[in-house]
C-alpha cells in the first residue's frame, strides 16, 4: 500500500471536459469570493462572527447559505439529467454516458434531499425555533456549531468527488449488490458513505440539541400544547431523527464493513442478504421524508395564519396530525419494495398503513382551509408558495396513496411516475416550504424585506417549471418508462420528455429570479428595512425582537398564556414596554473546537476512502483531541453587562416608539 | 405553418397520445394487467372526491378572503369548531377505509405468487438476469433463449426468478405485475397474455452501466401450436447451454436460442453462492430442478418468499 493509498495523479478526471469545467468555474468564483474577503478585510469577521459562533440565528444562516449552494450543485445535475434525457431519444447515446450519468443522478438525490433540504430545513429551525419559544439560544450551542460543521464536512466530501475519483453509481440508495465491493470496487459508493455518516452524525446531534432545548428552555407558562406550530412540527421531526437516524448510521457501517473487511451482511455470498439493507435503508429513508416534510407543514401553518391574520384553525388537531404522521411513518417502510416479493398480507398491511398516513395529512389540508376562511388573506409571496403547495402537494398526496396500493405499485414501481410523485411531495411539500419560510422569516434573520417582485416572479417560474417538468412524468411512467435510463428509443416518450426538459429550465429561470431578488434586496436594503421586528403583524414570539434579533434574543424572558404569545401580548398592550429592570445575560463563547472537530472527522472520511490508513488515524485522533480538550476548557461562558443590554433595548424600543408615531 | 396550427397539432397530438397510451401500462394486453389498471382508475376516482374539493377551495377562498374584499366576514380568533373538525377527519377516514378495503381485496387477487385461477395449466419459465440481458430457460421444454421470451397466448406462464449477480425487477408493461430478481434468491409471478402480439419487457431496477440496454420481446403467440412450432425451431440449434457456456454469456447478448439446456442449471445458478458454505444435500442439483425444487428446498432457504402460497 502506497504512501497516498489508492490516491493518483489518474485520479483527477481530466479526460471528461464537463467535469474540468465545472471545477474550473468553481476554482475562478472560489478566488473571486476570497479576493473580495481580502479586499474588505472580512476574513476576521468571517471567522469570529459566523464561523466560531455559537450564535443559532448565526448558524441557521449559515446552514441556508449551504443549502443554497448545494441546491445550484443538485440542479446543475437536474439540468444535465433532463437536457441528456431530452437528446437521448430514438436510440441516440446523449451527451453523457452511463459511467458519467449514473454518478449524476445518484448525486443529484443524495445532494438534493442530505445537503440542500435537510440543511435548509434546519436553517429555518435553527433560526427560528429557539425565538418561538423564548429562548436565549438551545441548550448545546457548542454542540449546534459542531452540527453544522459536520453536515459542512459532509458536503465537503461530496464535492470532493467531483475532482477527485467518482461519486457512487449505484443510484441515492445505494442498494448492495451493486453497492457492494464487487460491483463497485471504486471510490464512489466511500465517498457516499462517509458523506453520509459525518453529515448524519451532525443531523442527530442537531435533533437531541433541539429536543432538550424545546422540552427544558420554555419560556416560563408556556405549555407543551401551547408551543407554536412550527416549533410543534420541528419537534415532531426532531424525534423522528433520534429515531431514525440510528439506523443509517448502523446500515452504512454495516455496508462499510462489507466493502472494507470482508464481511457479509448484504453480499450474494456466504450468506449476505441484500434485502436486510433494502429494509434498514427505508426504515429510515421513509420516516426521513417526514423530517423534510413536516416542518414545511409547521411554515404553511405559520404563514397561513400571520397573512390571514388569523389564529390557526384546529391547532390541536394539527399537532395530533404531525403526531400520527410521525408515528406511522415508522411503519410504512415495506411500501418501498412491494415488487420484493413479499406475501401478499404483509404487502396489504404495509400499503394499508401508508394509506391511513393520508388522514391526518388531509385534516392538516382541510385546517388550513379553514384558516383562510373569513381571514384577510395578503397574497404576499409566502402566502403564494403555501398556496402553490395546498395545490401541487394534493395531487403529489394522491398518487402516493395510488402508489401505496401493492396491486398499482406492481406496474408503477420504479417507473416515472414514481419520480413525478416523490417530487410532486418533496418539491411541491417540502422546498414550496422552506421558500415560503425563507421569504417570511428573511427579515428577521437579516433585518430588511425581500423583493416581492423578483419573489413572485420566481414563485411562477417555479410553480409552471414544475408542472411542466414533473407532470409529463406521470404520463411517460403509465407509458412504461422506468427510471434511471440513460438513453431511450420509443417515440411515445419523446414529446413528454421535451416538455419536461423544457419545465426544468423553466424552474431555472425561477432559482435566477431568486438569486436576482437577494441581489436586488441587498442593494435596496436601506428601503426594505424592517425597523419594527415585527413585518407582517406576527402571531409568535420571534416577532417581539428587533431585525436581527438582539444576539442575547430576549432581555427579558416572556410569560406565555397564550399559544399565539406575541399577538396576545399586543392585544393586552403590553407589547415594546420597557422592563423596570435588566439583568446580566448569561451566554455562551464563541469556539473553534466545532469547526476543527469537525475538518479533522472530514479528513478522517477522506483518508478512508482513499485507503490512506495513516492519515484515517491522524484525522481521527485530531478530532479525539480537539474534543478532550474542550471538554477541559473552562472558559465558556461570559455575562453581558446591563449597560449593553440597556443600550440595545432602548434601540429597539425607540425603533418601534417612533413606528407607532408614524 | 401558423403558430395556431403548431399549438392545435401539439394539443391534438397530447390528447391522443393521453387517449391512446399505447404501450404502457393502460393499454394492458393481460388479465393482470387488465384488472391492475381498473384498480389504478377506481381508487383515483374515489381519491378525487377529496382532492377536487380541496383544490378549488383552495383557490376559492384564497380569492375571496383576499385582504382587498374587506367587506366579507373577518373572524380573526375563529379557531375551532367540532362540526367542521369532525366532518374534516371522518371524510378522509371514510375514504381511507374504502380504499383500505379495497387494497386488502385487490392485493391477495393480485399476488403475484399465487397461480392465476381458471386458467388452466402454467407454464414454467426460469427467468435469470445477468450484465445486462435476460436468460429465459423452459425446463419443460428443455430448451434456453436469451433476450427473446415466447409463450402462446391465453396461456398462464409461471416465472421463477433470480438473478446472476445485481438485482433487477422483471417487467412486462403490457402484461401486469414486476417482480424483483435478486441472487441467490428466487422470486416468482404469474403472468398471461389475452391476446398474441409482441410486447416490450425491461429490466425496471438500475443495474449498472447497460441497464438501459437490458431490454426483451415477450412475444405471445397466437396458437398453443406456434408455440410448439418455435420450440422445434429452437430445439434445431445445436448450441448447448451448461454451466460452462452459461459463463460465457457476454455483454448485450443478441438474441440467442439454445437448442439444449442441462438440467437443473437454473437451481445450479439460484445455489450458486451458497455451494461452498456446508455439504447439505439441499445444495446439491436435484433429479429435476423444474418441478423438484419444493421438495429439494427446506422452507429454510426460501424464505418469507414462499410462506403465503405453499
Amino acid at each position: 500500500m502506497s504512501f497516498l493509498g489508492k490516491l493518483s495523479i489518474e485520479s483527477v478526471p481530466y479526460h471528461e471536459p464537463i467535469i474540468m469545467v465545472t471545477l474550473a468555474v468553481i476554482a475562478v468564483v472560489g478566488t473571486a469570493i476570497a479576493l473580495l474577503i481580502t479586499k474588505y478585510k472580512q476574513w476576521g469577521t468571517l471567522w469570529n462572527d459566523w464561523i466560531t459562533s455559537v450564535d443559532h440565528k448565526h448558524l441557521g444562516i449559515m446552514y441556508i447559505v449551504l443549502a443554497m449552494v448545494m441546491l445550484l450543485r443538485g440542479f446543475a445535475d437536474a439540468i444535465m439529467m433532463r437536457t441528456q434525457l431530452a437528446v437521448a431519444t430514438d436510440g441516440a447515446p446523449g451527451y453523457l454516458p452511463p459511467e458519467h450519468y449514473d454518478q449524476i443522478f445518484t448525486a443529484h438525490g443524495v445532494i438534493m434531499i442530505i445537503f440542500m433540504a435537510m440543511p435548509f430545513m434546519i436553517g429555518l429551525m435553527n433560526i427560528v425555533l429557539p425565538l418561538q419559544i423564548g429562548a436565549r439560544d438551545v441548550a448545546y450551542p457548542f454542540l449546534n456549531n459542531l452540527s453544522f460543521w459536520l453536515t459542512a464536512g459532509g458536503a465537503i466530501l461530496i464535492n470532493i468527488s467531483l475532482g477527485l475519483g467518482e461519486f457512487a453509481k449505484t443510484g441515492w440508495v445505494a442498494y448492495p449488490p451493486i453497492a457492494g465491493l464487487e460491483l463497485s470496487p471504486g471510490v464512489g459508493v466511500d465517498y457516499y458513505i462517509w458523506a453520509l455518516q459525518i453529515s448524519g452524525l451532525g443531523t442527530l446531534l442537531t435533533a437531541v440539541n433541539f429536543l432538550v432545548t424545546v422540552f427544558k428552555m420554555r419560556a416560563p407558562g408556556m405549555k407543551l400544547m401551547q408551543m407554536p406550530i412550527f416549533t410543534w412540527t420541528c419537534t415532531w421531526a426532531n424525534i423522528l431523527i433520534a429515531a431514525s437516524f440510528p439506523i443509517l448510521t448502523a446500515v452504512l457501517a454495516m455496508l462499510t464493513l462489507d466493502r472494507y473487511l470482508d464481511f457479509h451482511f448484504f453480499t450474494n455470498e456466504a450468506g449476505g442478504n441484500s434485502m436486510m439493507y433494502i429494509n434498514l435503508f427505508w426504515a429510515w429513508g421513509h420516516p426521513e421524508v417526514y423530517i423534510l416534510v413536516l416542518p414545511a407543514f409547521g411554515i404553511f401553518s405559520e404563514v397561513i395564519s400571520t397573512f390571514t391574520a388569523k389564529r390557526l384553525f384546529g391547532y390541536t388537531s394539527m399537532v395530533y396530525a404531525s403526531g400520527a404522521i410521525a408515528i406511522l411513518g415508522f411503519v410504512v417502510w415495506l411500501h418501498h419494495f412491494f415488487t420484493m416479493g413479499s406475501s401478499a398480507n404483509v404487502n396489504a398491511f404495509f400499503g394499508i398503513m401508508t394509506m391511513v398516513i393520508a388522514v391526518p395529512t388531509g385534516v392538516k389540508l382541510f385546517n388550513w382551509l379553514f384558516t383562510m376562511y373569513r381571514g384577510r388573506l395578503v397574497l404576499s409571496v409566502p402566502v403564494l408558495w403555501a398556496l402553490g403547495f395546498m395545490v401541487t402537494f394534493t395531487i403529489g398526496g394522491m398518487t402516493g396513496v395510488l402508489l401505496a396500493i401493492p396491486g398499482a405499485d406492481y406496474v408503477l414501481h420504479n417507473s416515472l411516475f414514481l419520480i413525478a410523485h416523490f417530487h410532486n411531495t418533496i418539491i411541491g411539500g417540502a422546498v414550496f416550504g422552506y421558500l415560503a419560510g425563507f421569504a417570511f422569516w428573511f427579515p428577521k434573520a437579516m433585518g430588511f424585506k425581500l423583493d416581492e417582485r423578483t419573489g413572485k416572479a420566481a414563485f411562477w417560474c417555479w410553480q409552471i417549471g414544475f408542472m411542466m417538468a414533473f407532470l409529463p412524468l406521470y404520463v411517460l411512467g403509465f407509458l412504461g418508462m422506468t427510471r434511471r435510463l440513460n438513453h431511450t428509443n420509443n417515440p411515445d416518450w419523446n414529446l413528454w420528455l421535451y416538455i419536461a426538459a423544457v419545465g426544468a429550465f423553466v424552474i431555472a429561470l425561477g432559482i435566477f429570479f431568486q438569486l436576482l431578488q437577494l441581489y436586488i434586496s441587498f442593494k435596496n436594503k436601506d428601503k426594505l428595512d424592517d425597523t419594527t421586528g415585527d413585518p407582517w403583524n406576527g402571531h409568535t414570539l420571534e416577532w417581539s425582537t428587533a431585525s436581527p434579533p438582539q444576539f442575547y434574543n430576549f432581555a427579558n424572558i416572556p410569560h406565555i398564556k397564550d399559544i399565539d404569545a406575541w399577538t396576545d401580548t399586543k392585544e393586552r398592550g403590553d407589547s415594546y414596554q420597557k422592563p423596570e429592570k435588566y439583568a446580566p445575560i448569561h451566554m455562551p463563547k464563541n469556539t473553534s473546537a466545532g469547526v476543527f472537530m469537525s475538518m479533522s472527522f472530514t479528513v478522517m472520511g477522506f483518508a478512508l476512502i482513499w485507503h490512506i490508513w495513516w492519515l484515517a488515524a491522524v484525522g481521527l485522533i485530531a478530532g479525539i483531541g480537539v474534543f478532550i480538550k474542550r471538554c477541559y476548557t473552562s472558559d465558556v461562558d461570559y455575562y453581558v453587562q446591563v449597560d449593553e443590554i440597556e443600550k440595545i433595548e432602548h434601540a429597539h424600543l425607540a425603533a418601534n416608539a417612533k413606528g407607532a408615531s408614524v | 405553418m401558423s403558430i395556431r396550427n403548431l399549438f392545435k397539432l401539439t394539443f391534438t397530438t397530447i390528447v391522443l397520445m393521453l387517449a391512446g397510451c399505447s404501450g404502457g401500462v393502460l393499454d394492458p394486453k393481460g388479465q393482470v394487467g387488465v384488472d391492475e389498471k381498473n384498480l389504478i382508475i377506481l381508487c383515483t376516482i374515489l381519491m378525487l372526491i377529496v382532492v377536487i374539493p380541496v383544490i378549488v377551495l383552495t383557490l376559492y377562498f384564497a380569492w375571496k378572503y383576499r385582504a382587498s374584499r374587506d367587506f366579507e366576514i373577518y373572524t380573526p380568533k375563529w379557531a375551532h369548531s367540532t362540526k367542521i373538525e369532525a366532518l374534516v377527519w371522518s371524510v378522509p377516514v371514510l375514504i381511507i377505509i374504502a380504499l383500505g378495503v379495497i387494497t386488502w381485496r385487490s392485493t391477495q387477487a393480485l399476488d403475484p405468487y399465487a397461480p392465476l385461477e381458471g386458467k388452466g395449466e402454467h407454464l414454467t419459465v426460469e427467468v435469470v438476469s445477468l450484465d445486462w440481458k435476460w436468460l429465459f430457460i423452459y425446463p419443460e421444454q428443455g430448451i434456453a433463449t436469451v433476450n427473446e421470451l415466447v409463450f402462446p397466448a391465453n396461456k398462464p406462464i409461471a416465472f421463477k426468478i433470480t438473478s446472476e449477480n445485481a438485482m433487477n425487477s422483471f417487467f412486462i408493461p403490457q402484461l401486469g405485475s414486476q417482480i424483483y430478481s435478486m441472487a441467490g434468491m428466487e422470486t416468482k409471478l404469474h403472468l398471461i397474455a389475452n391476446e398474441p402480439g409482441t410486447f416490450k419487457g425491461i429490466s425496471s431496477n438500475y443495474s449498472g452501466a447497460g441497464f438501459s440496454g437490458m431490454k426483451f420481446d415477450a412475444i405471445a403467440t397466437p396458437t398453443e401450436a406456434d408455440f410448439d412450432d418455435w420450440v422445434q425451431k429452437v430445439k434445431q440449434e445445436d448450441t448447448v447451454l451448461t454451466s460452462g457456456t452459461y459463463k460465457e454469456l457476454a455483454e448485450h447478448h443478441p438474441v440467442t436460442y439454445y437448442g439444449d439446456v442441462s438440467d437443473g442449471l437454473f437451481h445450479e445458478i439460484l445455489m450458486k453462492y451458497m455451494k461452498d458454505h456446508g455439504s447439505m444435500d439441499f445444495y446439491s442439483k436435484p433429479n429435476n430442478a423444474a418441478t423438484g425444487m419444493k421438495k429439494a428446498m427446506p422452507d429454510m432457504h426460501k424464505g418469507h418468499h414462499e410462506e403465503v402460497n405453499e
